[in-house]
């Protein structure tokens, strides 16, 4: 092996630059992932601010103008700032060592495409900070209120926007290309980890739509700076034309978000079943069929927007269609732990928590889905209980648990598995007190993004106020998990760490090294 | 505190309950109401009837599937001495899991499009009322009565900003209700001036986006009277939270009476505004009508809020010339939030407004502004 990375041996100047131009894949990996969890820090932050504020009714932290700020900044970070890069990042770690590749396809487009985000962020935070203040719009940004409407700051919001669309395309490209010409020989397609099958899915997708929010950003840059008026009524514009295309991008993007964390799952669930994964090639076609369905719902989350009934019951039928592809992944997770030998380790009990919640918050979803019904529960916080089950104790869940299932052969140390179970059960008992409350208050009337609300709802908005509170202490203690691990945790050498595992990344050295399948693997 | 914690329990216990009882949850104990409320019309109840199908249909397959999975996680555990069986595959299960749930889903799509049907069931209607979303308020318009109105919070900042006790009645009151009679078919053609509102109340099962240059349809028709209150359910600015929708139901014969009075009070309003104003007078109802529809944005110290909401303090418009004054209020300004107050402030309250402005906060210009000079402003454009 050529070198080593620097470490802080090496001197600092060594080590920073290391890190800015590296084009290793591990390193890349790991960048992705703490910039996602400090990402996903200051998206808590923001979320226990709106909490704080609606513990009580009437308004007594903050004003509504930068409660809406919160709402907004806080579904901007947690979806493109923490969800999204932190599946990028597990991508990097271990998509080259599951197919047997030496690194990504195209190690320099990885570099690019991590140090732009940074840049993107903090051209989004900073609007915080300038006369106007943030982003008030809401994470969907429905024009006019984000045209016309918006303070001056839009436009930076517009361009960290496209900063972080141009990241997740280069990101989706280096991945494709990486699964498409460097898995090791008689790597095939349908040998390949689930892990590395959602990833290729979710890449493609990615691809079709993030050049869609593009467009739909650049029409809201032309409305505000150069007279057009794609969005704006009074010039023969159309405000429903801008959620059709939002939503065109916003509904594969929720899949975009949540195929990954099947694919972990998917990995986690056989290792401590002991068990091969049951029904892996309808888990590949469930996978493909979910994401096509994902292109021709988009008019579900518009259901209320006064569409002919003719639109209104094609996207109704679609949509109920999703439950059937999701129910097979659901049926054959179950399966796989039938009969097995079950051991109930931190990642094991977070993915058993991510089936049960996520299926929950496909029940739920599965109501939303009936027009005649969404004309109630939309835009109440039965929604917002609804993506909070799919998104929190889904894609988040499954990331804590595949931080706990991967760090071992990333460092070389165990964590401790008394601190990861009480981690779970605070995250899983705050997570449930949070949000299982807003069920009821958005089926009772309470719309969301309401930075006040009437005394009948003042009961259930304190108990969720506090699971949060509890939610987000979680998430510290995850962080100290993580860093003790790292810093202090007992080393380990064993290349498989876990019993049940299986698959390449597990053939090799713990802690792996930072070259690794410079020669391909044999496969058995 | 005591009781605050029974409550809490009891809240806690409420799923079951919920189930055990569900239906219908009368306004006084709206703070134990956990389901979708039954409603008073035909749409509310297929609404109610379809979530509660799907809501069984999801608890039977909930119960089935978690029951499953309970009883793996017990009985297969290793420290239960399991062994891992090797199985990875059953076509014929799996073909059975893809197959059923299809069928229930074909089951379910019959009531869910029979319900939305009703949904879009507008024709027919005896009254048609144009709903119109501002940002923050709602205005009502009888079609073919003549009779107009705006509907806005009547909750005072005061009580939201915590300086006085809140009232019962908290952010479910407003200066106007809409009134509708019972036993008639009402149609709302629902649209929006700014950006999009949604009018949503729940007891007629009715919720439809107020998009500016759309108009949607939805209908209510009840034998019930009362008074039904909702919200805005789209975001909307600072003032979403701020707009609540409240209906009264009144048997048919009140309606007229009430209908009969809003007439004449739009023809005795059209008589007196003629009428000069002392500059006490109009810096009364300037405050008033201040706080209600300008303070929102510029803020009751008429500062504005920075790169937002411009300063009427020192401005030069409120400086100005009068004409010019109320041409903003008249007119709006293009490209930003400050909208055209023609159609929702009388000609009496723009002018105690723009003299309010003209004269409130050491702005002293000392000048008259009386509600002939916006007469004169609009007949001259």
């Amino acid at each position: 092996m050529a070198h080593g990375p620097a470490t802080l041996a090496d001197g600092w100047l060594k080590y920073i630059s290391r890190w800015v131009f590296t084009t290793n894949h591990k390193d890349i990996g790991t960048l992705y992932l703490w910039f996602s969890f400090a990402m996903f820090i200051m998206g808590g932050a923001f979320a226990m601010v709106i909490r704080a504020e609606l513990f009580q009714p009437g308004m007594q932290l903050i004003k509504p103008e930068f409660f809406n700020q919160m709402t907004t900044m806080h579904g901007l970070v947690m979806v493109f700032g923490a969800i999204m890069p932190a599946f990028v990042g597990l991508a990097n770690w271990m998509i080259p060592m599951m197919i047997g590749a030496p690194d990504m396809a195209l190690p320099r487009m990885n570099n690019l495409s991590f140090w732009i985000l940074p840049f993107a962020f903090a051209i989004l935070t900073s609007t915080l900070f300038m006369e106007g203040g943030g982003p008030n719009f809401g994470w969907t940004f429905y024009a006019p209120l984000s045209t016309t409407y918006a303070p001056d700051t839009v436009n930076y919001f517009i361009f960290g926007v496209h900063i972080m669309g141009a990241s997740s395309i280069m990101g989706s490209i280096n991945i494709i290309a990486t699964v498409m010409n460097m898995r090791a020989p008689g790597m095939t397609y349908m040998k390949m980890p689930m892990f590395v099958w959602t990833w290729v899915i979710t890449a493609f997708l990615l691809v079709a739509v993030m050049p869609v929010l593009a467009g739909a950003v650049t029409m809201m840059l032309m409305d505000i700076n150069f007279g057009t008026s794609f969005f704006d009524a009074a010039g023969g514009g159309d405000p429903v034309l801008f959620q059709h295309i939002f939503w065109f991008f916003g509904h594969p993007e929720v899949y975009i978000i949540i195929l990954p964390a099947f694919g972990v799952v998917s990995q986690i669930i056989p290792t401590f079943s002991r068990k091969p994964l049951f029904g892996y090639s309808s888990m590949v076609y469930a996978t493909a069929a979910i994401a096509f369905l994902s292109f021709v719902v988009w008019a579900h989350h518009m259901f209320t927007v006064g569409m002919p009934i003719a639109g209104e019951l094609y996207f109704m039928y679609a949509t109920m269609l999703i439950a059937v592809p999701t129910g097979v992944k659901v049926f054959n997770w179950i399966t796989t732990m039938y009969r097995g030998s079950l051991t109930f380790e931190t990642p094991m009990l977070f993915s058993i928590a991510f089936v049960i919640l996520f299926t929950f918050g496909g029940f739920t979803g599965m109501m939303l889905s009936i027009a005649a019904a969404d004309m109630q529960y939309h835009d109440t916080y039965f929604v917002v209980a609804h993506f909070h089950y799919v998104m929190v104790a889904g894609a988040v869940f499954s990331g804590t648990a595949a931080v706990y299932y991967w760090l071992p052969k990333w460092c070389g140390k165990m964590y401790d598995e008394t601190m990861g179970k009480l981690q779970f059960w605070i995250a899983f008992i705050g997570f449930n007190i949070t949000f299982m409350p807003q069920h009821f208050l958005g089926l009772a009337g309470m719309p969301r993004r309401y930075a006040d609300y009437g005394l009948q709802f003042a009961d259930w908005n304190m108990v969720s106020s506090i699971g949060a509170f509890m939610y987000g202490g979680a998430q510290i203690l995850f962080l100290y998990n993580v860093i003790r691990t790292i810093g202090w945790g007992k080393p380990t050498n064993d290349p498989q760490v876990w019993e049940g595992a299986e698959g390449l990344e597990w053939t090799l050295p713990t802690p792996a090294p930072y070259h690794t399948f410079a020669t391909p693997p044999k496969l058995k | 505190m005591l009781k605050r914690a029974q409550a809490l329990f009891l809240g806690l216990l409420g799923p079951v309950v919920a189930l055990a009882t569900a239906g219908n949850v009368s306004a006084e104990s709206a703070t134990r109401q956990l389901n979708m409320p039954q409603g008073v019309t035909e749409v509310s109840q297929a609404a109610y009837d379809i979530h509660m199908i799907m809501m069984w249909i999801c608890t039977v397959i909930g119960v089935a599937v978690f029951g499953f999975m309970f009883y793996v996680m017990y009985a297969h555990r290793k420290s239960r001495g399991a062994v891992a069986a090797n199985f990875h595959e059953h076509h014929v299960v799996e073909l059975i899991w893809t197959i059923v749930p299809a069928l229930i889903l074909i089951v379910m799509a019959i009531p869910a499009t029979t319900a939305l049907l009703k949904v879009y069931d507008t024709e027919n209607a005896d009254i048609d009322i144009k709903v119109t979303g501002y940002q923050w308020k709602w205005q009502y318009e009888y079609i073919g009565e003549g009779v107009k109105f705006m509907s806005e919070l009547r909750t005072s900042q005061d009580e939201i900003y915590g300086r006085a006790p809140k009232g019962e009645h908290y952010l479910r009151e407003v200066t106007q209700p809409l009134v509708i009679p019972t036993g008639k078919k009402v149609r709302f053609l629902i649209t929006g001036n700014d950006v999009i509102h949604s009018w949503w109340v729940p007891d007629f099962g009715v919720k439809r986006d107020a998009v500016p240059g759309l108009f949607t349809a939805a209908w209510a028709k009840t034998d019930i009277p009362g008074t039904y209150v909702g919200e805005c359910t789209e975001l909307c600015g600072i003032g979403h939270a701020f707009m609540p929708v409240v209906v009264e139901v009144k048997p048919e014969a009140e309606y007229n009476e009430w209908l009969a009075a809003k007439k004449e009070e739009a023809a005795v309003y059209a008589s007196t505004i003629g009428k000069e104003w002392t500059f006490d007078e109009l810096m009364v109802r300037g405050e008033e009508v201040y706080e209600r529809s300008c303070a929102g944005c510029h803020q009751s110290d008429g500062k504005g809020i920075a790169g937002v909401f411009p300063a009427l303090k020192d401005s030069p418009i409120a400086l100005g010339a009068k004409e010019g004054h109320i041409a903003v209020l008249i007119n709006g300004v293009p490209g930003t939030s400050m909208q055209s107050f023609a159609d929702q402030l009388s000609e009496v309250d723009i002018a105690a407004v723009v003299h309010y402005e003209r004269n409130a906060w050491d702005n002293n210009v000392g000048d008259l502004t009386q509600p002939i000079d916006v007469l004169n402003y609009k007949q001259g454009q």
